[in-house]
């Protein structure tokens, strides 16, 4: 009896040695089956690195006082408060998977579809395409100077980058995929398995990939995308040259009181942040959006949306939540053809203040679309990996 | 028995009377008058003190150049022309001109000459009169009529002065500072303005005093700001006088510690002329004074008589502006302490909820002040003077008197922040130079230590590089140049780049 236990005994033990050197043996041997390169371990533009390798956002702004938390004001105004502090190693990671279709559940759509920094990081379409093609109900804002925004998504029904991107994700309409598909599909990857345990050091050995680390990750990314140098940004700063007589004019009626854009487009960032009520007309066939009036339960915010920041507003179109007007020159006569001209019937929505009849001529239109074109800067554009490590080619390749 | 009860109900019912006189003087008769002595504010007057100068626009005070502007020139080629410092000088003359100032420290000074005014005119086709976004900023001495938005706009722009300026027309406002941070508004007369003749939006740390506004829908209006006193103005047959409140849905939450002081509210009963949406297209015509959310405001001393509707009107923004909803803003007044004020013949002709709610009370006059919604902690010095409406929770004021606050502007110019040069020479570099450049690697430029290696010691020839950059190798491409940083930003990213060490 006891010599059959021993020798068992022996024989498990021997096994389990065997089992464990071979596993460990295999896996020194093995390769990547995608070798992408180890993660940055320097920040991306816009941001230094400090001494507990944080990326902290520098830039010019950074030279004039904070007169108020909401980072509004006039040309040399301090910007809001920035997310920021991420390590150089999670923003990388996050950037191979925005562009990475591994995130979606039949592994065609990446964040980068609908955020295509070819496209000003919106997509170019009146309203986005979900899984199989299918109209999603607004179009993609664009991500540049994210990591400054309060609010998100069109009606802002989210207050973080992280509580936002689990909408897209696990959306049937939009990347379709559930939590415990992309946590089995990203776990399964080797070289995930490898990324993650250099941007995340402390977490232990063999530890799961976990749902906080993929957005965590992402939302690093995401406000790592900056857009502050602009010809318009020249001028703030002090270089009069930056922008032409037909710019300035433009300007000047932009921050008029007649016009009024800079109300809520207000400058650095030309967003204050807050909901409005505009009227804007939907494209043929759909039914007024109520906007904020859902997540909010607020029949006062019926057709409300977020303002939405002009930066690089000129790589954009088109315009509003639905990609009604094709052109900056149809968007801003929108603004001078009569408060609330555009209302459905039946309607009674509570039309922002701003919105009047300031009567603009075409020169001052034409002049608005100049100035708004002086606002683009892309100088800052992160670079779209070409090798992704799930191996699956970036979305942005197939088209 | 038939004898005598003639004469017992005689006196039964006297005993009665007289049993119902004590008991209705005791339950419904008036209480206990608690009169103030004497108002302590008769006292002082804080006017005619005017110890403003240059001074309170910049450190330095006038330091620079004169440049004159004479009949048939421009205004905005002077502003080009300026640099900090200067003063710009103009005589009279029609300027018909938008003039925008985006430089810190200048001043624009009109010259009236045997009463002839440099007067600025829109024609009813120019936006904006003056608008400007630099700090230190001093507008004085201009006519300006006929605009279609603003006498004078500021964007951001802190340490302002705006006075002596005579205003008719222009548009949506008179003078409108709106984000800046210690400002004066003195010594202006302001007519026909269809929103506010003098609106502080959003600022902190102004005085608004010794102004004359009139004919206009709101005379003097604090919206969203803090600190702020009004003073000694004379606010007469504007829909509304004076006004302290909270626009929901701005990004700036607040109002509060507002004094309305020493000034003349007076006949303010013009039909209501604003822009339809606009807020205060709302306000009824006959008021003197309104607050609306705003809290800790001070009204002291004012003579507010013939405003036909209210003379103080006290409301939350439930009820003085219902539709709009902002969950950010906190829509009760709270903490308003009424002081001494001569308050007579107000409440004349109450219109729309007020006079129906009047009706309810069997009263037909409109009070001098009526408070209606939420609020708490308010407070007033002796109620028993005024015909009051909706005070019955108002506490007597804990305070007499503000003749300790001679004024709400900071004690010295707000600094500019100082950025050092090794801080400026960082921040130049990352947020410009890294969207190219690394140290240790290349990126599109080639890496910092090449560059430190061609310029040692010789931060001069990395400033004329990249202002006039000269493709110097073949397997880059060619840098554009940064020739929009300022020189002091160009030699302080020069020297750090030559510091960096990894």
């Amino acid at each position: 009896m006891k010599k059959s236990k021993f020798t068992l005994k022996l024989i498990l033990s021997g096994l389990l040695i065997g089992t464990l050197a071979g596993v460990f043996f295999s896996g020194q041997k093995s390769t990547p089956y995608y070798p992408v390169p180890l993660l940055m371990s320097t920040c991306p533009p816009g941001f230094k690195l400090n001494a507990n390798n944080e990326c902290i956002a520098r830039n010019l702004y950074n030279q004039y006082a904070i007169t108020n938390k909401a980072g509004v004001g006039g040309l040399k105004s301090a910007l809001p408060e920035v997310r920021d502090g991420f390590s150089p190693q999670e923003i990388d990671l996050g950037r191979y998977l925005f562009f990475d279709p591994a995130l979606s559940a039949d592994q065609t759509i990446s964040c980068a579809t609908c955020h295509d920094p070819n496209k000003g990081f919106g997509d170019g379409l009146p309203v986005s395409k979900g899984v199989d093609g299918v109209n999603l109900k607004r179009g993609a804002p664009s991500l540049y100077n994210v990591g400054y925004l309060k609010r998100l998504f069109w009606d802002g029904r989210a207050t973080t980058l992280e509580e936002q991107m689990l909408e897209p994700l696990f959306s049937k309409e939009e990347m379709g995929n559930t939590p415990e598909n992309l946590l089995r599909t990203i776990n399964g990857i080797e070289n995930y398995q490898k990324l993650f345990a250099e941007a995340f050091p402390k977490r232990q050995r063999d530890e799961l990939i976990a749902l906080s680390e993929i957005t965590r990750a992402i939302a690093a990314f995401q406000s790592s995308l900056l857009s502050l140098n602009s010809k318009y940004d020249q001028y703030a700063h002090g270089y009069d040259k930056a922008l032409n007589k037909h710019e300035i004019e433009g300007l000047n009626v932009f921050r008029s009181f007649v016009a009024r854009c800079a109300e809520c487009h207000t400058p650095p960032l030309f967003t204050n942040q807050q909901f409005a009520v505009i009227g804007t007309p939907e494209p043929d066939g759909l039914a007024l959006d109520p906007g904020a009036e859902i997540p909010y339960k607020d029949k006062s915010l019926r057709g409300a949306f977020k303002v939405p920041s002009l930066r690089n507003i000129a790589k954009t179109a088109p315009y509003m939540h639905s990609g009604t007007f094709k052109t900056l020159r149809e968007t801003v006569q929108f603004y001078t053809d009569g408060r609330g001209h555009a209302v459905p019937e039946g309607e009674n929505l509570l039309i922002h203040w701003h919105i009047w009849e300031p009567n603009l001529t075409d020169y001052e239109l034409d002049r608005l679309v100049d100035f708004l074109k002086t606002l683009t800067d892309e100088s800052f554009k992160p670079i779209i990996p070409e090798t992704l490590p799930s191996g699956l080619r970036t979305s942005k390749s197939s088209t | 028995m038939k004898k005598k009860s003639p004469l017992l109900k005689i006196i039964g019912s006297i005993v009665l009377l007289g049993i119902g006189v004590f008991l209705g003087k005791s339950f419904f008769g008036q209480k206990n008058v608690n009169t103030v002595p004497i108002p302590s504010t008769m006292k002082y007057r804080n006017i005619g003190l005017s110890n403003d100068n240059t001074d309170v626009a910049s450190h330095q005070g006038f330091t620079g150049k004169i440049i004159e502007v004479r009949k048939g020139s421009s205004i905005q080629n002077a502003v080009k022309e300026a640099i900090p410092g200067d003063l710009i000088r103009v005589y009279p003359g029609t300027y018909s001109e938008n003039v925008y100032i985006d430089k810190d420290n200048i001043s624009l000074q009109g010259v009236v000459i045997n009463g002839e005014w440099p007067t600025l005119d829109g024609k009813k086709e120019i936006n904006d009169a003056f608008l400007y976004s630099g700090n230190g900023i001093l507008i004085e001495n201009f006519k300006i009529i006929n605009y279609k938005g603003n006498g004078v706009m500021g964007q951001a722009g802190n340490n302002f002065i705006i006075r002596n300026n005579w205003i008719i027309d222009t548009g949506v406002y008179g003078i409108f500072p709106q984000y800046g941070k210690n400002g004066l508004i003195e010594h202006n007369v302001l007519s026909k303005i269809a929103d506010a003749a003098i609106y502080v939006g959003m600022c902190d740390n102004v005085d608004v005093l010794h102004n004359e506004v009139f004919d206009n829908v709101a005379g003097i209006e604090i919206e969203n700001s803090r600190h702020c006193l009004v003073e000694n103005n004379y606010a007469h047959n504007n829909t509304a006088g004076l006004l302290a409140f909270v626009t929901p849905g701005l990004p700036i939450k607040t109002t509060f510690d507002v004094i309305l002081r020493n000034n003349f509210v007076v006949n303010n009963n013009h039909e209501n002329f604003g822009a339809p949406g606009s807020t205060v297209s709302g306000i009824p015509a006959g008021t003197g004074i309104l607050i609306m959310a705003a809290d800790d405001v001070v009204v002291e001393n004012n003579i507010i008589t013939g405003n036909n509707n209210t003379g103080i009107t006290i409301v939350d923004l439930a009820t003085g502006a219902p539709k709009a909803n902002d969950p950010n803003s906190e829509g009760n007044p709270d903490r308003v302490v009424i002081l001494d004020n001569i308050m007579f013949n107000n409440g004349n002709a109450p219109t729309g909820e007020i006079k129906a709610i009047m009706l309810t009370q069997m009263d037909t006059k409109g009070p001098d002040i009526f408070a209606y919604g939420g609020g708490s902690g308010s407070t007033i010095r002796d109620k028993n003077r005024y015909r009051t409406f909706g005070l019955d929770n108002y506490g007597i004021a804990q305070m007499t008197d503000t003749k300790d606050i001679p004024t709400l502007m900071t004690p010295s110019p707000v600094p500019p922040r100082s950025v050092s040069k090794e801080e400026l020479g960082e921040l130049t570099y990352y947020g410009v130079c890294a969207g190219c450049h690394a140290f240790g690697n290349r990126l599109i430029g080639p890496p910092m230590e090449i560059i430190q290696a061609i310029h040692q010691n010789n931060p001069q020839g990395i400033v004329d590089y990249i202002t006039a950059p000269k493709n110097l190798r073949e397997d880059y491409p060619e840098m554009p140049p940064q020739d929009y940083l300022s020189h002091e930003a160009k030699m302080a990213v020069a020297e750090y780049i030559l510091a960096m060490k990894d």
